[in-house]
């Protein structure tokens, strides 16, 4: 360390000596990095591990469900498995690919040389392996891991939880406290390193986005921090926050927990959103219609998300008036949510159309995102919902919602920005298989789950009435299907970072917009040292 | 842009995966204590983890602030990285306000609906199957079963200590204001006299908190297990209490550097920051002094 802090010695960084650099040598490159670029990688490769680990799980449960009866696991394993895989995905898969794609694509498209805060951007990197190191370790722990469900409901997760449950209440508060610095580092940068020039009606859709979620994160993560340390103070010091014999109430722990917990799927949707509106208007060779109602939308979800927790609570038992608050509110999401699905469509209409795999991707994306959102709105409301709670069709729903979603959504962002991450192109046909397999994988592994919900099948149960035995078993044969083209999804990126295709020119897309677009490919190290003017 | 400075970029930096490192560590020692300490376990290991981790800690912070204040002092931050320390601060604070809220909002909910509801308000009485004959009161000095969360003889009330706490606090952020216009009209004695008085302040406030748990816990049983109202007293002042600790810690920093001559009298963000984050803690205080000592 000596030798880096001398080289900040003032005689050093006069502007002439401050030559920028390639990467430093070694693997300690990646443990002591500064770069937003090299970040970036490292969260995406962190987060596809991640969606390996979690799909895996997936795997596991869906091998149970290919029959009735039990085949393959026992139910106490089976409730650890629906429990990591939802925590896994929601916290190591999908939020830190969007970080990822938030260090590496923000700079680039704002002109800035780099994160306003390097150095707590590694941290922030860093925490989240350590975070999953535990989680993970909690499965070999005495009494197995969490068991509760993604979403830890006191009681079963205070007075009926096991002892590994203060393992899992502090690996969630590191990767808590990972999104608040993330968030904190995107927010800071977005506002102080804009290329001049740069008002905030002229950012791009994706920077937009991403400073929206940075706010929810920040209004939502520390409300996950404390209602995690309420189960903590409960479990471990004798409090009573959701011991109804003390005084408290199991639902408080539903209240908060979906405070943080509604915000929170809209921060793994809504960068999303963000690179969909990059992509449609790249491939329909025209702008993004309806910029300025796209910025206000966006923001009018976000707002929306902070008054509709308790729709996922109509069946616990709260008052008529908040029942029917909470409907209606959610039922006006509809609306922005509208705008944006009809500007993506509008932007392609009388567009000169192609379809290469990012777009592939990004169509699905706003269909299938369409389909998720209308069974949200079926579940929204409140009298039809106590059908609908806790059965397969909320499965489908946010499966829905959250794999042609947020997954495709990471896909197709991928595919975009790959030429301009590795400087090369991605082998086309298999990127097409790769979204044709997955495309039918999905749908035969969700849309049956439609079905079993209606039909009564309750979630995260590891065996079933016979009656429901056909379509799991399609589902089944679905999911292994989509989990495996995930591995092609594997070999195309490693393909195309050893540098197999075609070099990519600086701007491969030839309807791509963007500062990101001016820069060679691959983006050299450091990039915009001077920022560029905007016009 | 001709005039326009080059944002600092950092070199290579090995403080934040020793943080990692540090954070990690302690954390796993702290559950292992909790864990093993609940199975009735020995708990010699998992103290011998935290401690090792919490010493990392400890060099981290020592060593990424110093290397802070070296670049700052070595003039490499430009007014536009001094933009990004404020907005990360206020936005750091904003967040530290959430979680409150969080605490928050479980005192008003246990307030407002819980505790009337487990005393069969409204229509959903039902728990008075449960607990027969429990009267709802706030504060509840009786609980629905007394025998697992034994109900506390009294309460702390808000004309004593707590009242003599929020002059305390109220005065510091009055002494802080003082320190700030001094350090920027850089009179230096006056500075380091109101500072001093603003960490004088805080100890004593710290001290006088300490003295109110010891007799909430000695002569009151008002205790952590004491219940809903034990269960947000406690979490409610005593993180607060952790953070006027660390706001402390922070001040005392800044009398440290200022006595060593840091800080000139238009570039000062260590001490501005110290000071926001003195602001919020006063600003929480007001809070809980009306909401849980008030009324």
């Amino acid at each position: 360390m000596s030798t880096v802090a001398d080289a900040h010695t003032p005689e050093h960084t006069s502007e002439h000596t401050h030559e920028h650099h390639g990467p430093a040598k070694g693997w300690t490159r990646w443990l002591f990095t500064t770069n937003h670029k090299d970040i970036g990688t490292m969260y995406l490769i962190f987060s596809f591990g991640m969606f390996l680990l979690g799909g895996t799980m997936a795997m596991v449960i869906r091998a149970e469900l290919f029959q009735p009866g039990l085949q393959i696991v026992q139910p106490e394993f089976f409730n650890q498995m629906t429990t990591m895989h939802g925590l896994i995905m929601v916290f190591g898969a999908v939020m830190p690919a969007f970080v990822g794609l938030a260090n590496w694509m923000i700079p680039l498209m704002i002109g800035a040389p780099d994160m306003a805060l390097p150095r707590m951007n590694n941290w922030s990197f860093w925490l989240l392996p350590c975070a999953f190191l535990i989680l993970v370790s909690t499965l070999f722990m005495d009494g197995g891991g969490p068991n509760f469900g993604w979403t830890f409901y006191a009681p079963l997760s205070t007075t009926y939880g096991p002892p590994s449950t203060t393992f899992f209440i502090f690996a969630l508060h590191i990767a808590g406290a990972s999104s608040i610095m993330g968030a904190i580092n995107v927010i800071a940068t977005i506002l102080n390193m804009r290329a001049p020039g740069m008002t905030l009606m002229k950012m791009p859709m994706f920077v937009w986005t991403w400073l929206i979620t940075a706010f929810l994160l920040l209004a939502v993560m520390p409300v996950l921090a404390g209602v995690l340390t309420m189960m903590l103070m409960d479990i471990n010091f004798g409090t009573s926050f959701f011991d109804a014999s003390g005084g408290g109430d199991p639902v408080l722990f539903q209240h908060i927990f979906w405070f943080f917990g509604h915000p929170e799927v809209y921060i793994m949707i809504l960068p999303a959103f963000g690179a969909v509106s990059h992509i449609i208007p790249a491939f329909s060779r025209k702008p993004l219609f309806g910029y300025a109602s796209m910025v206000y939308a966006v923001g009018a979800i976000a707002l929306l998300s902070f008054l509709v927790w308790a729709h996922h609570m109509f069946t616990v038992g709260i008052p008529v008036a908040g029942q029917l608050f909470f409907m209606y509110a959610t039922l006006l999401i509809a609306v922005p949510t509208g705008v944006k699905v009809f500007n993506w469509v509008a932007t392609m209409f009388r567009g000169s159309l192609t379809f290469e795999a990012p777009m592939l991707f990004a169509i699905a994306f706003v269909i299938l995102f369409s389909v998720g959102g209308f069974s949200g709105l079926m579940l929204a409301i409140a009298p039809a919902d106590f059908q609908y709670h806790d059965t397969y069709f909320v499965v489908a729903h946010f499966h829905y919602v959250l794999v042609p979603g947020a997954i495709f959504g990471i896909f197709a962002s991928a595919y975009f920005w790959l030429p301009k991450w590795t400087g090369y192109m991605y082998d086309e046909t298999l990127a097409k298989t790769h979204f044709w397999l997955s495309f039918v994988g999905m749908n035969l592994a969700f849309f049956p789950m439609h079905f079993l919900g209606l039909a009564g099948m309750p979630r995260r149960i590891p065996d079933y009435a016979l009656q429901f035995a056909d379509f799991n078993m399609v589902s089944s044969i679905g999911a292994f299907l989509f989990g495996a083209t995930q591995l092609l999804f594997l070999f195309i990126v490693v393909k195309c970072a050893r540098g197999s295709g075609e070099p990519a020119a600086a701007k491969p897309w030839d309807g791509a917009e963007g500062l990101e677009w001016t820069v060679p490919s691959p983006a050299p190290y450091h990039t915009f040292s001077t920022p560029p003017e905007v016009h | 842009m001709s005039e326009h400075q080059e944002y600092y970029v950092p070199e290579q930096s090995k403080w934040p995966i020793i943080a990692t490192f540090g954070l990690g560590t302690t954390l796993f020692g702290a559950a292992t204590i909790m864990v093993d300490g609940g199975q009735g376990a020995s708990t010699s290991s998992g103290w011998m983890i935290f401690a090792v981790g919490l010493s990392l800690m400890t060099y981290m912070i020592f060593g990424w602030f110093g290397n802070v204040v070296r670049e700052s002092r070595a003039g490499l931050y430009s007014p536009q990285m001094d933009r990004s320390f404020r907005w990360g601060m206020s936005w750091f604070i904003f967040s530290e306000i959430m979680f409150f809220a969080a605490f928050f909002g479980a005192l008003f909910y246990a307030r407002v609906f819980a505790v009337p509801w487990l005393g069969g308000e409204g229509d959903r009485g039902s728990s008075n199957m449960l607990w027969e004959g429990f009267q709802a009161t706030w504060p509840l000095i009786n609980t629905p079963d007394p025998s697992l969360y034994p109900a506390p003889k009294g309460i702390i009330g808000p004309w004593g200590l707590p009242l003599m706490n929020t002059i305390l606090l109220v005065s510091s952020s009055f002494t802080i204001t003082v320190a700030h216009h001094a350090l920027k009209a850089d009179n230096r004695k006056k500075l380091k006299l109101w500072l001093g008085a603003t960490i004088i302040l805080a100890l004593v406030f710290v001290g006088l908190q300490a003295e109110e748990y010891m007799h909430a816990y000695q002569e009151l049983n008002l205790t952590l297990q004491s219940g809903i109202y034990g269960s947000t007293f406690f979490m409610l002042t005593g993180f607060h209490g952790a953070h006027v600790i660390l706001g402390t810690i922070m001040l005392t920093v800044m009398l440290i550097r200022i006595i060593k001559g840091h800080f000139s009298a238009d570039n000062h963000f260590g001490f501005e920051a110290a000071a926001w984050y003195w602001h919020f803690v006063d600003v929480v205080w007001m809070m809980l002094f009306v909401f849980v000592y008030v009324i």
